[in-house]
């Protein structure tokens, strides 16, 4: 698909220093009292509540999934997060404690992380995760192939697994941080709209380098310029590294100003972490006590 | 035929401008005459016309590589050389001569030479490329001395760097002279361009002259015309060479150079 | 919608006396008049200054002339270490001289905070290490300082530009008598203190505030060995003429018209926001703007869009809070010149666009405003507004944005945006400025010369190049 590639090589080229610059300007922006209590509510409700272990169990997936509908038990007012997001095994697990209860539940497919392996076991892990009940799939794209140049493959897989997914939402990780540059970034964000991706994902959270400010700020600006163009809106999910509410006020602040209101909601915003949840819990709870919190008094779950 | 016993009667020669590599008696078609020989009197309109001519040259022979207008001061020496005589049947000495030859010699070598003198990266606190290189300022007037050696040493080294040149001599034959020689030699036309007349005349035409970016005021021997010049020289902020005296024997440093250029700073970020 | 709370940096932390006098020979002297400087964002006065008289510029010139024996005397490397200890002690009191830059300027904290001040110190860590290495400069094996030097400084960067100029003179073994501008004299007053505080030897820095007659005194003072200006053309002008036939060195650096390129394979949105930093940064108070937006035709109106909707999050307000963008307008003067300048380009037909935004009540704003529709023969397309107005013309060649690019008496700056290197090194040889930003702009650095071509000043400052303002 020779169009797919001048598509791609067209898009306008991505200047290292300037976008890390302008992400680092936005991350200076100051917000405090009411504006923050405003920030950390949707920032839980942001979070994709994630456990992605080998050593996950059924029971370590059903507290995780309990803190999810009820982050902080001590406080009714705390919303439930946004989704939960688990292995494709333990996706009836969670179902079983989220079902009806309007908390997403999202497994990773394809092969995650690698997504090294053929086309029909990656199909089959994601109609399993479906099937379980999960009605958000976070595949991987082939980042081999990407760099390869060879676009048709990932486009064929991508479009493959969202009809493998049916009415699940697809998320489609980019793995930024093999992609190497910003440039790739912002093909592969068009790459994985085009194939029909819901949402595009940074990273795994399995490599050294997972979400960043200035990776992010490129991915808004390709969902901003899709929806632009097709008038098709795409989510974008930061996910990896993030973990103090400091640094989810930053990804608001970016949303805020680059995107604007239209994804300032968890249906188009989402947090890929597992301890980020707690940190927000802590800063909720030192706005609301006027104190500062302590780890002993939220749920490791 | 029979031999005349008469003396012959030499064919005297007019001294006339150097303008866009031509020699055009003044348009005023004055004339005057110094040391019993009949020099173009240049008039204002002749200035005019000169300023023209060495803005046109300008943006091509800034834009010949440093190698190539090398060899052209260095070709200006050679053919300074083959007429010396010439030179001296004006009045001046070998040994000035020999010294003006020697100066547009070492002027030829600067010219690949200065950028990286007057130029340098610049360790800037970010990631970018900094990088300050001079650039030609443009068109100068040159007040130039009357002697050999002192017109080359002011004229030499102004358009060695790129920039071109209207010079009001003071000492017309010498200058007319080396028009003919650069306009045998490689230099192109309007590159240099010679006035013959009177600074006080002519001078604050292009001290005032808004498409002239510099001034070089070493020839002016009035100090009231030199205040005067400079004066009219802010009225566009050109860069003023002052008047002095000044020993031409010396080594001129790199000031002739550097009073006419600009120094640009290009920055670039640097990331994948 | 996000809003951000208030985020006002506390004003607690400067202390401004209600009066203060004249910077000479290592004390503040009291001036015979006064005048008052003002917060542009609210109208408050801030504090009373001496208005300089000639006397007291005989005084200032006077201190310099006697400090400046012992001074030029000291070893380079004794020299170095009081420019390196100011400039400890600028960093200690960053926070302090930004809140005060702010009050007395109008421009927001973030940028007198990340900006400004941390450029201050910097300038001043840089020249100190060139005090006692000036023989490899490039600038002969011995050079020498020049003697006492007067300098004007404006009012967009105050201690910026104080840095610019004091920093590379005493460096290179001169003293000096500065005059800041009538509308921001409290940063220069605390850098006095800070000179007291170094224990800086008296008379080798003299400020003298006032206004423009008291800067016209100190650059005709015959007792002056070399003027060093920055400020408008016009004025940069007069001053070139006044030091005609002194000997005077003189270095100026003054006003500019920037073309701000966008070639249609720019990487857009780090262009866009080359554009906002070009024009919006420091309300537009500044002279190396890109104040002329010259954009290819073929991507004029996506590029105008992306534009407009980027200014559309400016946040124009109250200087001293952390997340103003835009901050107020120095003086009702500066609003007015901006003012009448806006309303000439509308009346000559071009189209005007600003977000909208709330401006405060009291002091002196102006929205950040965009003329589309613009052509070389318009006003606001030759004339500085320094302001935030941006004029837009549109490019079909390269040859022609070169065109009209340098296509303005002025010729100090200009930014690239472009992904092709060969085209950006190409269309830099042919721009006619002393800066050029390619894909980059307003960027800014002690050891990066910086000045103007044309009508745009000459000397540099910054860099090897910027000692040589200062040596014989």
């Amino acid at each position: 698909m020779s169009d797919l590639r001048s598509l791609l090589h067209g898009l306008p080229g991505v200047d290292k220093v300037g976008v890390e610059a302008r992400a680092a300007a936005l991350g200076t922006r100051s917000v405090k009292t009411t504006a923050k209590a405003q920030a950390i509510d949707l920032a839980i409700r942001m979070v994709d509540l994630t456990t992605l272990e080998g050593a996950d169990t059924p029971g370590k997936v059903r507290a995780l999934s309990a803190k999810a509908l009820r982050p902080d038990p001590a406080d009714p007012t705390c919303p439930p997060v946004g989704a939960v997001c688990v292995y494709p095994a333990m996706v009836p697990v969670a179902f079983d404690v989220l079902k009806g209860s309007g908390v997403h539940l999202a497994s990773v497919a394809t092969a995650f992380p690698s997504g090294q392996a053929p086309l029909d076991v990656k199909l089959a892990d994601t109609r399993d995760a479906v099937a379980g009940g999960a009605d958000e799939i976070d595949m991987v794209i082939s980042r081999g192939a990407f760099l390869a140049g060879d676009y048709t493959k990932v486009f064929d897989e991508i479009v493959a697994v969202k009809e493998a997914c049916g009415p699940a939402h697809l998320k489609v990780i980019l793995e930024t941080g093999e992609l190497a540059t910003y440039d790739n970034v912002r093909r592969a964000s068009w790459l994985a709209m085009l194939a029909g991706a819901d949402f595009i994902k940074t990273s795994t959270g399995k490599v050294p380098i997972a979400a960043t400010l200035p990776v992010t700020l490129v991915m808004l600006e390709a969902v901003r310029d899709y929806r632009a163009q097709t008038g098709r809106q795409v989510g974008v999910k930061p996910a990896g590294g993030i973990r103090t509410t400091k640094d989810a006020i930053k990804y608001l602040v970016l949303i805020n100003e680059t995107v604007g209101d239209d994804w300032l909601s968890p249906d188009w915003f989402r947090f890929g972490a597992s301890s980020l949840l707690n940190d927000l819990l802590m800063q909720r709870t030192k706005l609301t006590t006027g104190h500062y919190a302590g780890p002993d008094y939220f749920t490791l779950d | 035929m029979p031999k005349s016993s008469a003396p012959r009667l030499s064919v005297r020669k007019t001294f006339k401008l150097y303008i866009g590599g031509a020699f055009p008696r003044s348009e005023s078609g004055r004339t005057y005459l110094v040391d019993g020989d009949n020099v173009a009197l240049a008039s204002r309109k002749d200035a005019r016309d000169a300023v023209v001519a060495a803005r046109k040259a300008q943006p091509k022979w800034a834009a010949a590589t440093a190698y190539n207008r090398g060899q052209v001061v260095y070709r200006v020496a050679e053919m300074v050389e083959a007429r010396r005589s010439e030179f001296k049947a004006l009045g001046t000495a070998g040994d000035e001569v020999n010294a003006a030859i020697d100066r547009l010699v070492w002027y030829a070598g600067w010219s690949d030479k200065i950028a990286q003198v007057a130029g340098n990266a610049n360790p800037v606190s970010g990631p970018f490329f900094n990088l300050s290189s001079p650039e030609p300022t443009g068109v100068v007037g040159v007040i130039a001395p009357p002697s050999l050696l002192g017109l080359v040493s002011v004229v030499a080294p102004v358009i060695v760097t790129g920039n071109t040149v209207v010079v009001v001599s003071g000492g017309p034959q010498v200058a007319v002279t080396l028009a003919e020689v650069l306009a045998t030699s490689d230099v192109p036309g309007g590159v240099v361009n010679i006035l013959t007349g009177h600074a006080a005349e002519i001078a604050p035409w292009l001290a005032s002259h808004d498409d002239v970016n510099g001034l070089d005021l070493t020839g002016v021997d009035d100090p009231a015309l030199a205040v005067e010049l400079e004066q009219a020289a802010a009225g566009t902020l050109k860069r003023v060479r002052r008047a002095g005296t000044t020993d031409f024997t010396a080594d001129p440093g790199l000031a002739p150079m550097t009073a006419f250029l600009e120094t640009k700073t290009v920055w670039h970020p640097k990331g994948f | 919608m996000l809003e951000y709370a208030p985020a006002p940096e506390s004003r607690s932390v400067v202390q401004i006396a209600p009066s203060y006098g004249l910077f000479i020979d290592g004390d503040f002297t009291p001036g015979k008049d006064v005048f008052k400087t003002i917060n542009p964002a609210s109208e408050e006065v801030l504090s009373e200054v001496a208005l300089g008289s000639p006397e007291d510029v005989d005084r200032a010139v006077a201190a310099a002339r006697r400090a400046f024996e012992t001074w030029s005397a000291r070893p380079g490397s004794e020299r170095a270490k009081y420019l390196f200890r100011i400039a400890r002690i600028i960093q200690e009191r960053s926070r302090e001289l930004a809140v005060l830059e702010s009050l007395d300027n109008g421009k927001p904290i973030k940028e007198s905070r990340d900006v400004d001040l941390p450029l201050v110190a910097a300038h001043f860590f840089y020249y100190a290490g060139w005090a006692d290495k000036l023989p490899y400069a490039g600038f002969g094996p011995s050079p020498r300082p020049l003697g006492v030097a007067g300098q004007v400084i404006p009012w967009n960067f105050p201690l910026l530009m104080l840095a610019w100029k004091i920093a590379p003179a005493l460096a290179a073994g001169n003293t000096v008598v500065l005059k800041p501008a009538e509308t921001t004299p409290l940063s220069a007053l605390f850098f006095a203190d800070i000179c007291r505080q170094a224990e800086l030897p008296p008379g080798v820095v003299n400020i003298v505030t006032g206004a423009g007659d008291t800067g016209r005194y100190l650059v005709e003072h015959p007792d002056v060995d070399k003027v060093a200006f920055t400020g408008s053309t016009e004025v940069g002008r007069q001053i070139a003429r006044s030091v005609a036939g002194t000997g005077k060195r003189l270095t100026l650096e003054l006003g500019g018209k920037a073309a701000n390129i966008v070639f249609d394979d720019a990487p857009i949105d780090q262009a866009v926001e080359g554009i906002v930093n070009g024009i919006f940064f420091n309300q537009g108070h500044v002279c190396c703007a890109g104040s002329r937006l010259l954009v290819q035709e073929s991507i004029a109106e996506q590029l105008l869009a992306s534009l407009k909707r980027r200014m559309s999050t400016l946040r124009v307000g109250d200087p001293l809070d952390k997340n103003t963008d835009v901050g107020a307008i120095n003086s009702a003067a500066q609003l007015a010149r901006i003012t009448e300048l806006s309303e000439i380009g509308t009346e000559e037909g071009a189209e005007r666009w600003s977000p909208e935004c709330s401006l405060p009540d009291r002091g002196f704003w102006f929205a950040p405003t965009i003329f589309t529709g613009v052509t070389q023969a318009h006003r606001i397309a030759r004339e500085e507004i320094f302001g935030p107005v941006l004029s837009v013309l549109t490019f079909r060649t390269p040859d022609e944005a070169i065109e009209k690019a340098n296509n303005t008496p002025y010729g100090l700056s200009a930014g690239i945006w472009s992904e092709k290197g060969s085209r950006i090194l190409a269309v830099a040889d042919k721009l006619r400025a002393g800066v050029v930003w390619a894909n980059t702009f307003n960027k800014f650095d002690p050891t990066s010369p910086f000045g103007g071509y044309k009508e745009s000043g000459y000397g540099r400052e910054g860099g090897r190049h910027g000692l040589e303002a200062y040596l014989a």
